[in-house]
């Protein structure tokens, strides 16, 4: 029975959360926090794999979530909505539902791509300077799109909303917080698969040491490749649910201030701690929303909050452990594998 | 003769770009610690600047002491100088030491500077508002026209300063006592007290040059380009120190030749192509010299020991 009740629990909570949003017990706010709430899920922990498990200092994931948001973006608009430069839609709106996940991988591969940019690099290089391309990398990114004017420039792009409209055309359910639902489920389970398989046990080995780790043959470059492309790629996933969240996208909403937030997770959960970083997702979130009414004191308490962290407790909230290693009681009740 | 125009603007940018990467690269070489709150500590010091200068001068509703600018620019100088040194120091010594002397992981520390970053920015917006701040006028405007290139005293001093500043932080580091120290710590934090040299006093020492020199690129920017707004360190922060970088961060000439480049290469893309271009091909030139040099221009590897 255990070896079921989490993955049993995690689909009867997706399915009450949806069902409380379709009779409207939880209002459109709420819900639009949930969303942002799983989308920060997907941030912090696929950022984990890189700042955390392999102890590089990657500061440039709103990049890569800036590349998935743009290409999903313009998959859909392309298929589902009019606009003035793509033309008419090439698709009819019922097809809305199969085509939105083959859109949003879209946005992820080709962010995964993106992370070649730095991952070629971190074969060569560590630390500082590998920080420092990854800034660079954010800043190319998002002053390329500036420079796009067919999808919008600086301006932003928009008009994904008619996807989302052709999805509920077809059944009408809140479909959004169904993909971000499953979306963060998918990846923190497939991060989780990944760390824990023989071949991403070689991640934590590259942070540990790079050396020891070639010595006891783990492919380094070829696990730098990998930790690098999923990370980004699941940023650019992320960033596709992100656009289609809110049904416009603008090119300085993932500048450095927003990789700076998904930093600010990883550090607050705890480096190389899946549920750390999926807590802190959450806590960071609704930390934002309570500190609303602060206005732009939000900005400096929250800056001060982890500056306390980090001088009284600077493995952040999980340190490097799981809550299964934290309350070895939950293991009667549930098991992974 | 546009071409001549286009240089003395780079070295303008230049200028201002290795005055902030000279901080940021003092810093790195001292403590191995990227200060990511520089950038804001020249924002702060172009504050500081303005208030001052506004307190000599009068101006923004108040009614000032009503001394001469000339006066009041020989005043504002150092004093903008050493309020911006109290500044850095002020982080060093709350966030950054106890930090050390707890002995955390470098990564925190960079943290704690990036979110001290932070603080003043958004601090300074909450505190002052978002209005603009115009600065004002300090230096009588002189231009010298030879042909068609034409030269403003401001522009003759922003590049000279620039030149001062770094000869002089060159002959500290490398000529005097305090220099070896700091160089001494570099190399080896743990013999460095062993040798009797006081480790905090260095690096507070370390904190005024480096916070001294952003607050004289605070007053330089904020005398060319005299409109103050709370996030103007945020981006030419992060520009000067993927400058730092790029020339080899940890080493005074790498920090000035790194900002001269980085100006050059803004100011050659801005006279060719439209200049939304720019950030685009100067920071893919500089990740195209990082791929090619991963340390730097000047930076040399660290060879790991086993």
């Amino acid at each position: 029975m255990q070896k079921h009740t989490f993955t049993i629990s995690l689909f009867a909570g997706i399915f009450v959360l949806t069902a409380l949003a379709q009779f409207g017990v939880i209002n459109q706010y709420l819900q639009s926090v949930i969303m942002l709430m799983g989308v920060n899920i997907i941030l912090s922990t696929s950022l984990n794999l890189v700042n955390g498990y392999m102890g590089e200092f990657s500061c440039g994931h709103g990049g890569f979530m800036c590349v998935g948001a743009y290409v999903s973006s313009v998959v859909t608009v392309l298929l589902f909505s009019k606009n003035h430069i793509l033309g008419a839609p090439l698709l009819p709106p019922s097809l809305a539902l199969f085509a939105f996940p083959l859109a949003l991988f879209a946005g992820a591969a080709v962010a995964a791509v993106a992370g070649l940019v730095v991952a070629i690099p971190s074969f060569k290089t560590r630390g500082d300077y590998l920080a420092i391309i990854t800034l660079a990398a954010n800043y190319i990114v998002i002053s390329a799109i500036d420079n796009m004017e067919i999808i919008g420039g600086p301006r932003g792009f928009m008009g994904m909303n008619a996807t989302v409209h052709g999805m509920e055309g077809l059944l009408d359910i809140p479909w959004m917080l169904l993909w971000v639902l499953f979306g963060t489920v998918f990846t923190v389970w497939l991060l989780r698969r990944f760390v824990t398989s023989t071949l991403g046990k070689g991640v934590p080995a590259i942070a540990q040491d790079e050396i020891a780790a070639e010595i006891m043959s783990v492919d380094t470059n070829r696990m730098k490749l990998i930790a690098f492309m999923l990370s980004s790629g699941l940023a650019g996933l992320a960033g596709g649910l992100f656009a289609h969240i809110l049904g416009y996208v603008n090119p300085h909403s993932f500048d450095i201030m927003k990789s700076t937030e998904v930093m600010v997770m990883v550090y607050l959960g705890g480096m190389g701690s899946l549920s750390g970083a999926t807590l802190s997702a959450v806590l960071f979130t609704v930390l934002l929303e309570v500190l609303r009414p602060l206005e732009i004191w939000k900005w400096v308490v929250i800056p001060l909050l982890l500056i306390l962290l980090m001088q009284f407790r600077p493995e952040g909230i999980m340190g490097n452990k799981e809550l299964s290693d934290l309350f070895p009681k939950l293991k009667k009740y549930y098991s992974f594998k | 003769m546009e071409f001549f125009q286009h240089v003395l603007n780079a070295l303008q940018f230049g200028s201002f770009y290795a005055l902030i990467a000279l901080g940021y690269t003092l810093v790195y070489g001292v403590l191995r610690l990227i200060n990511f709150a520089h950038g804001d500590i020249f924002m702060v010091g172009a504050y500081i600047a303005y208030f001052v200068a506004v307190l000599l001068l009068g101006g923004e509703g108040m009614s000032g002491l009503g001394v001469s600018p000339g006066v009041a620019l020989a005043i504002t100088v150092p004093a903008t100088m050493i309020l911006t040194s109290l500044v850095g120091v002020t982080l060093e010594r709350t966030m950054y030491r106890p930090l050390r002397r707890k002995g955390a992981d470098r990564l925190y520390v960079v943290i704690t500077a990036l979110m001290a970053g932070l603080m003043l920015e958004n601090g300074n917006l909450a505190l002052l508002g978002a209005s603009r701040k115009s600065f004002p006028e300090l230096l009588h405007k002189v231009i010298w026209t030879f042909g068609n290139v034409s030269v403003t005293n401001l522009k003759v001093i922003v590049v000279v300063a620039a030149i001062v500043v770094f000869v002089l932080l060159e002959f500290i580091v490398s000529k005097t006592k305090i220099g070896m120290a700091m160089r001494g710590i570099s190399y080896d934090k743990f013999a460095i007290p062993l040798m009797g040299i006081p480790l905090d006093t260095i690096i507070v020492f370390t904190f005024i040059l480096g916070s001294s020199m952003a607050g004289l690129a605070g007053i330089l920017y904020a005398m060319s380009y005299p409109i103050l707004e709370p996030y103007m360190g945020a981006l030419i922060g992060w520009k000067a120190f993927i400058a730092a970088v790029v020339g080899g961060i940890g080493d005074i000439r790498g920090a000035i030749v790194g900002g001269f480049l980085l100006g050059f290469i803004e100011i050659g893309v801005v006279a060719v192509f439209p200049s939304t271009l720019r950030d685009l091909f100067a920071f893919s030139v500089l990740l195209g010299i990082l791929w090619l040099k991963p340390t730097g221009l000047f930076g040399v590897a660290q060879t790991t020991k086993i």
